[in-house]
């Protein structure tokens, strides 16, 4: 049975209709990386599986649950967590305290602010920093501790990469390795595509709203994907889909 | 000695301002909403503690126990039923909608208790008008230091709280960000209520404590919400503590005028209200906006 | 638009040149009201001028620049005082009462400097800490003699009669004037700087328009149709009496009128009095239910009629009956207006 389950999903920003007839199912322990151009509705998508965006049309069942209304903090304590694009730490507050905020939706599970910081150690020694003087890298840190703190049984991370040096990034790829391998559930947006393609199951493409290419990542090659990418042979929309998508 | 006395009754009477302010720097800290009915619920407070105690014939400060809760309660309703509404609807709306909601209240109180000014005093006895008479010509009131000291105890309560409560740090993860607070488990809404709810209980304790050191009647509320703000921008420099800070100078201000001439009292406070913004203004913050939104210690 | 021939721009529509023809006929009839109607329907009228500036000035304020002031009351009482101290010096009666308002209005331009870097409730509360300021001040001349007032005696050289049909005509003077200030600015490039800035100021900012200047001009002609409003009462009181003229219920009118006749709208406000004017003059003494219903009403409009009367209208009907917008024509089908 599929964790999440997307129903011909609508969903608007502002006037402009970002996520359009979206359907698809995610297993558990997938690894699903959701690729696409700026502005192809990858966030949206992300934001309205959490809550954040209520969606104008469409479905989402989580783990047998109509959650298409439900508010997001609700849907935290259910198992979904978003680690935000941009981070959106809580900067006034420190890092103990942007971890411990999230601990109160009192999921249980492995993760406790204690276990965070062993999967980061950076963020030990600056356990009482206020997270706006953070660096990059450590900001990112937190922003996935603090998703992981709610025990989440989907993680969706959106862009954990932006704006990041390229050994930051792989630090933090290491450090959640534990997560690749442990057999959760995650959706990745990456623009980085080898980074995302190296450790995802499963790869969605989305063009302008729409998913245009479905596929398992060792059977797709990379010409396909980055066709997809880019929309070419656009024209003849249904041939890019891999996987019959309706 | 006549100045000593003089800088002391302005600090105390900062005490009162700070307990009026502190609610209207809560919710506009946490909610970005300038709630303008916030006087009115500070007499609305008042007119029901002075029900209480006339009604079961109990000190007013009994009568805070049941008066509180219910102000509590009904800062909640308000924020759930009306307020919530306006915050997703731009920045008039809750202006518009509290102004109204202050004319209600002014004129409901006046029909159900008429125009009569009414005081607590004559219900706490010595408390009233007692001092302790330092020297000859400097005296501290009873109440005064009484309403000094709850300030005080209230903006540490609240700092603490809000320092080192889960409830507090969800409050503070709300007001500077609700959007990201729901999407780690907060319920935003509730928060919100919450944070109304103490902040109408707070006025209502001070309307009470107004009531008790003067008078009021149902169109008081105006002139304590305006001192309430004058306080929170004159004194916005960094915590709840700001607020007390403002109350103090204000007080001061307000005392000092007054010695020159007794019509002064109001006039000066406001003068120097206006001329602390326009030094602030000039000294290139932007806008007073820091005013309000630090004083929670929350980045403008 | 680009020279696309399918495509035009318009200004005027049928409706609206209807509407302004009517509207002169309009003003021409009302300036002839003195010679034949009553006292009592001259008073009458004089009254809904007033309550008209006062909406159209709240609503330009609010609903153009995004202002919210709590505190216009400042300038309908310093007017007031400033025209009676004028008086007091010799100027005649009626100059006496218009350079009253030219001189609150310059007093808004040192106001305005500060105030306006205000934002949000901290103006709202703002200008009504000036509002009290001022009227404590005023309070401290001995001419006033504290909220005890004083008169614009000058007035009594007029015979009621002609004081009437004076006043009358400097109302409606003012009101023509005033809504044609504002049907100017609102075509000119200060309307459309005016538009950009309500809906979203940062993003007006960054394509240059200049916010704060834009919304001084607004402050001022606030201030000074306030302020004509504040004198224009005097002279029908004859009385000025600080705790009146400063009062914070001109305010709660002026919101009122121009929420319920629609914010941001140039015919809102001219519903919104006229209703106010009718419901007052039906009501008004029928004591505090009276007042709450109007904090009620204000509440309601605030949260589910934000639009106002007319903006509501105009929403759903596409109705424009003052030209201050464009229309584009797109072929023969002519879309919804764009642009206010």
């Amino acid at each position: 049975m599929s964790l999440l389950t997307l129903d011909r999903l609508d969903v608007r920003h502002g006037l402009l209709k970002a996520v359009r007839e979206v359907s698809c199912d995610i297993a558990d322990g997938e690894i699903l990386a959701l690729v696409g151009a700026n502005g192809a509705g990858k966030s949206t998508l992300l934001r309205a599986i959490a809550g954040a965006h209520l969606p104008a049309a469409g479905r989402i069942v989580f783990d047998g649950v109509d959650v298409t209304t439900m508010r997001a903090h609700n849907r935290v304590a259910l198992g979904i967590a978003l680690v935000p694009e941009g981070r959106r730490l809580f900067t006034t507050m420190t890092v103990e305290e942007n971890l411990a905020v999230a601990c109160a939706s009192g999921r249980p599970g492995r993760w406790s602010i204690d276990t965070v910081m062993t999967l980061f150690p950076m963020l030990r020694a600056r356990r009482k920093a206020r997270a706006g003087n953070l660096s990059g890298g450590e900001r990112q840190a937190v922003a996935i501790g603090r998703a992981l703190v709610t025990n989440p049984r989907l993680i969706l991370l959106d862009e954990v990469s932006l704006g990041l040096a390229p050994l930051v990034v792989e630090g933090l790829y290491r450090s959640l390795h534990s997560l690749f391998e442990g057999g959760a559930t995650l959706v990745l947006v990456e623009q980085d595509l080898n980074r995302v393609l190296g450790v995802a199951s499963r790869v969605v493409c989305m063009l302008e709203g729409r998913i245009v290419l479905d596929g398992r990542a060792g059977e797709l090659t990379r010409d396909q994907i980055i066709k997809a990418y880019f929309g070419l042979r656009r024209g003849s929309g249904r041939d890019d889909k891999v996987q019959g998508q309706p | 000695m006549n100045i000593i006395n003089l800088l002391t009754q302005g600090v105390l009477l900062g005490g009162y301002y700070a307990l009026v302010a502190c609610g209207l720097s809560l919710m506009f800290g946490v909610m970005r909403i300038i709630n303008l009915a916030h006087g009115d619920f500070a007499v609305l407070g008042a007119f029901l503690a002075w029900t209480v105690s006339d009604a079961a014939d109990i000190s007013p400060f009994l009568a805070l126990v049941a008066v509180l809760p219910i102000m509590a309660v009904f800062g909640w309703l308000v924020q759930r039923g009306m307020l919530e509404r306006s915050l997703r609807a731009g920045m008039l709306v809750p202006l518009l909608s509290t102004f109204g909601l202050a004319i209600v209240v002014e004129n409901l109180l006046f029909e159900a208790y008429g125009a009569d000014t009414r005081s607590l005093a004559p219900m706490i006895g010595d408390l009233s008008f007692g001092s302790w008479a330092i020297t000859d010509q400097f005296n501290i009131g009873y109440l005064a230091a009484l309403i000094f000291a709850l300030a005080v105890l209230l903006l540490g309560g609240l700092s603490l709280f809000l320092k080192h409560t889960p409830l507090g740090r969800a409050i503070r993860a709300t007001a500077e960000d609700a959007d990201t607070a729901e999407l780690v488990g907060i319920n935003s809404r509730a928060v919100y209520g919450i944070a109304a709810g103490i902040s109408v209980a707070t006025v209502a304790l001070a309307g009470t404590l107004l009531a008790m050191r003067a008078t009021f009647d149902p169109y008081s509320g105006p002139m304590q919400l305006i001192f309430a703000f004058e306080s929170v921008v004159i004194g916005g420099i960094g915590s709840l503590w700001g607020t007390l800070l403002g109350g103090i100078i204000l007080g001061m201000a307000q005392s000092i005028g007054a010695q020159f001439d007794p019509r002064w009292f109001l006039l000066t406070g406001h003068l120097v209200f206006l001329a602390i913004l326009a030094a602030r203004l000039l000294a290139g913050q932007v806008g007073a906006r820091g005013g309000l939104r630090t004083s929670l210690g929350i980045d403008a | 638009m680009s020279g696309r021939s399918d495509v035009a721009v318009e200004r005027w529509t049928r409706a609206s040149i209807v509407s302004g023809f009517v509207v002169a006929v309009v003003i021409v009839g009302l300036t002839l009201v003195p010679l034949a109607a009553g006292a009592n329907v001259i008073d009458k009228l004089t009254t809904l001028f007033v309550y008209i500036i006062l909406a159209a000035m709240w609503n330009a304020l609010a609903g153009y620049a995004g202002l919210v002031s709590v505190g216009q009351q400042a300038f309908f009482g310093i007017g007031a005082y400033f025209a009676i101290q004028f008086s007091v010096h010799g100027v005649p009666a009626y100059p006496s009462l218009v350079l009253g308002a030219v001189a609150g209005a310059a007093l808004a331009a040192p106001i305005s400097y500060f105030m306006l870097r205000l934002h949000g409730g901290e103006f709202s509360i703002g200008m009504w800490v000036v509002a009290e300021a001022l009227h404590l001040m005023v309070n401290q001349d001995k001419l006033v003699q504290g909220e005890t007032g004083t008169s614009m005696i000058a007035l009594n050289a007029y015979s009621h009669a002609e004081r009437l049909a004076y006043n009358y005509w400097l109302a409606l003077g003012t009101t023509v004037v005033l809504l044609g200030a504002v049907f100017v600015l609102l075509r000119s490039p200060l309307g459309a700087s005016v538009q950009a800035i309500r809906d979203d100021e940062d993003a007006a900012a960054s394509l240059g328009v200049r916010v704060l200047a834009a919304k001084r001009t607004i402050f001022i002609l606030a201030a000074f149709g306030c302020a004509m409003a504040g004198v224009v009462w005097l002279s029908t009181s004859v009385t000025f009496q600080p705790k009146t003229n400063f009062g914070v219920q001109w305010t709660a009118y002026m919101i009122l009128m121009a929420l319920v006749g629609g914010l941001g709208t140039f015919e809102g406000p001219i519903l919104g009095a006229v209703i106010f004017f009718i419901v007052q003059d039906q009501l008004g003494e029928t004591g505090v239910w009276y007042l709450a219903g109007l904090g009620a009403a204000a509440i309601l409009f605030a949260l589910f009629l934000p639009r106002g009367l007319w903006g509501e209208i105009e929403g759903r009907f596409g109705i424009r009956l003052m030209p201050v917008g464009y229309r584009l024509r797109l072929h023969d089908v002519v879309t919804a207006p764009k642009g206010d």
